[in-house]
């Protein structure tokens, strides 16, 4: 490897910061997307880059662009990378903004290094080598940012897609619609246990009559979350187990043990309103001749 | 030494587990629990686990051995408002504490052992005014 | 895969089993593990320094963070230079103790987390190595 440039780099960028910055912002807004950020913005940001790369350099070289002395420099390119992230840029047109650093600061190079070519292209390659680096945490940030931005949104789509409904004072029901998988299983029945807690109910009616097969891993699931909300002191009842489940259930050999199960939610629920002290009387009157529902104290 | 504390609630007795216990302070909870338990004729012991950040197969096998020494002296259990992330993870520990009796809170706790009591014959009073009933 | 810090603390006595629940969380905080995967890890790191304490004669724990591309976790791996476990299967299985435990401290770890490796040799020591990644 050729002899670090790092003294003159820093030197370059000290003596012609107006005249790089000035060059870096043009190419930014040539290439920048309509609607996303000011032309102000951009040499604001790129003027803040810049101010903490001059620094980092003169106090510790090019070499450890991970180390403390960086930690300005990602800090900006963090911000640029997140915002970047949001606003729906793809990864290499975020890694542009530092690679596009590259000719105006490869210029400003050539122009202070006069007939000297040897030094000139030491000074080049150690200005590739930092903003290569520099481009690939840039890089980093965005892909991390854009995964946990996916992440949140399918979570948020996972608890819309099985809300945990209070079907009465102390009932609580999941009704559950469509495949299972296991990754699926595992985010409803936290929200579940979490909902038992926040409520306080003592019954919590699992219905999986909107469910067409379950695999074991699931039917595991299933069962573990009634135990775990056992522990906690609430009672779950599995309501609506079709034929077909109830088969791979006993076929793949997974004990439902001593845990309540009922053919349809209306059993479940009424099963749910006696443990918990309300009793379901038809109405004599007439005025309500489908039954109403009266609480009686314990 | 160090102890957790033990309230007497009437007939009942009431453990609030607020530390992150070592294994010698569960042993000794164990212990005096039992010798509570025979000095005051109780009925019941409520162990609230509210605070506990987590739960590991000793802490369990006290509460089991808790339990079951209870019964032997005709004594009642209730584990009290365990996290679901602790219960998620006790069973896939593999621990599900079969013989121990759960509630959600203190007050429901206080009133699965006054239904307990109540059912093996019993009167007795709790001066529990919070009640709505 | 990166390590990215490392912390070697002791497991010698009672009182260390609850030091290493509290660093553990502190290291499975850092790296934004969810409450239910923290839990898990903190279970598992609890019933692991036991054993080293109890059947290895105490021993040392050494936690690393890990990076692996954007993938954040911890790793612990638990040293002893007890007896060694002369039949691992064994005591992998759930119900085996040799003591007066419930014999479900190894085989419920490995649950808990997402990689279990176990090593012994008998008259020199055993090593558990426990990761659990964060969940994204
Ligand atoms: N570090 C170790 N050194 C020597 N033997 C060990 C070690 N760790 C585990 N063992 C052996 O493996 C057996 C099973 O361990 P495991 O943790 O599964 O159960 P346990 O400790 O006996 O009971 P529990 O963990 O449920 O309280 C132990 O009884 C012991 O014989
Ligand atoms: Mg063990």
């Amino acid at each position: 490897m050729p002899a670090t440039p790092s003294r003159r780099l820093p030197r370059v960028l000290d003596e012609r910061f107006d005249e790089i910055l000035a060059a870096w912002t043009k190419e930014q807004t040539n290439g920048a997307k309509p609607g996303t950020a000011s032309e102000g913005d951009i040499r604001a940001r790129c003027s803040e880059l810049l101010s903490a790369m001059r620094k980092a350099l003169a106090s510790s070289g090019a070499d450890d662009v991970q180390g403390p002395a960086w930690a300005p420099v990602r800090d900006v390119l963090q911000r640029v990378s997140f915002i970047r992230a949001q606003q729906g840029f793809t990864p290499s047109e975020t890694a542009t903004f530092v690679l596009s650093l590259k000719r105006p600061l490869f210029e400003a190079l050539r122009a202070s290094a006069g007939n000297d070519a040897e030094a000139l292209a030491t000074d080049v390659w150690g200005a590739t080598e930092v903003l290569d680096r520099l481009a690939l945490f840039t890089a980093e940030v965005y892909m991390k940012t854009r995964e946990e931005l996916i992440a949140r949104q399918s979570q948020d789509m996972l608890e819309l897609s099985t809300p945990v409904v209070k079907l009465w004072e102390g009932v609580l029901a999941l009704p559950m619609i469509g495949t299972l998988d296991s990754s699926r299983t595992q985010v409803v029945m936290e929200s579940l246990l979490q909902r038992i807690v926040e409520t306080g109910a003592d019954v919590a009616i699992l219905d999986i009559t909107g469910v067409p097969t379950v695999d074991t891993l699931t039917a595991q699931h299933l069962i573990k979350t009634v135990t775990a909300a056992r522990l906690m002191g609430a009672e779950c009842i599995i309501s609506g187990i079709r034929p077909q489940i109830a088969q791979t259930i006993v076929h793949l050999g997974v004990d439902l043990g001593d845990i309540v199960t009922k053919a349809t939610l209306a059993d479940a629920f009424k099963l749910a309103l006696s443990r918990t002290g309300t009793t379901l009387v038809r109405s004599r009157n007439g005025a309500n001749p489908t039954g109403s529902l009266t609480t009686t104290p314990r | 030494m160090e102890r957790i504390p033990i309230l007497r609630m009437g007939q009942f007795l009431l453990v609030t587990i607020q530390v992150d216990m070592h294994d010698r302070l569960a042993l000794t909870l164990q212990e005096d629990l039992t010798s509570r338990i025979t000095e005051h004729g109780s009925r019941g012991v409520l162990i609230d686990i509210s605070s506990l950040e987590i739960v590991d197969s000793f802490i369990g096998r006290m509460l089991a051995n808790i339990a079951s020494i209870a019964r032997v002296l005709d004594a009642d259990t209730v584990v009290v408002g365990m996290q679901p992330a602790v219960a998620i993870t006790l069973v896939e520990l593999g621990l599900s504490l079969p013989g121990v009796r759960t509630a959600l809170n203190v007050e429901k706790g206080v009133a699965l052992l006054n239904a307990a009591v109540a059912s093996s014959g019993a009167m007795l009073e709790v001066d529990d005014a919070d009640g709505e009933d | 895969m990166l390590t990215a810090r490392t912390e070697r603390i002791a497991v010698r006595g009672p009182h260390d089993i609850v030091n290493v629940r509290q660093v553990v969380r502190g290291w499975c905080l850092a790296v934004g593990m969810g409450l239910v995967d923290l839990t898990k890890m903190v279970t598992a790191a609890s019933e692991i320094a036991r054993n080293t304490l109890e059947y290895g004669g105490g021993g040392a724990l050494t936690i690393e963070e890990l990076r692996d591309g954007v993938r954040q976790g911890v790793r612990l791996i638990f040293e002893d230079q007890g007896p060694g476990i002369p039949d691992i299967d064994r005591a992998m299985t759930d119900g085996y103790t040799s003591g007066t435990g419930m014999g479900l401290g190894l085989g419920g770890t490995k649950r808990l987390v997402d990689q279990f490796d176990i090593a012994s040799t008998p008259g020199q020591g055993t090593r558990v190595a426990i990761t659990k990644w964060k969940a994204r």
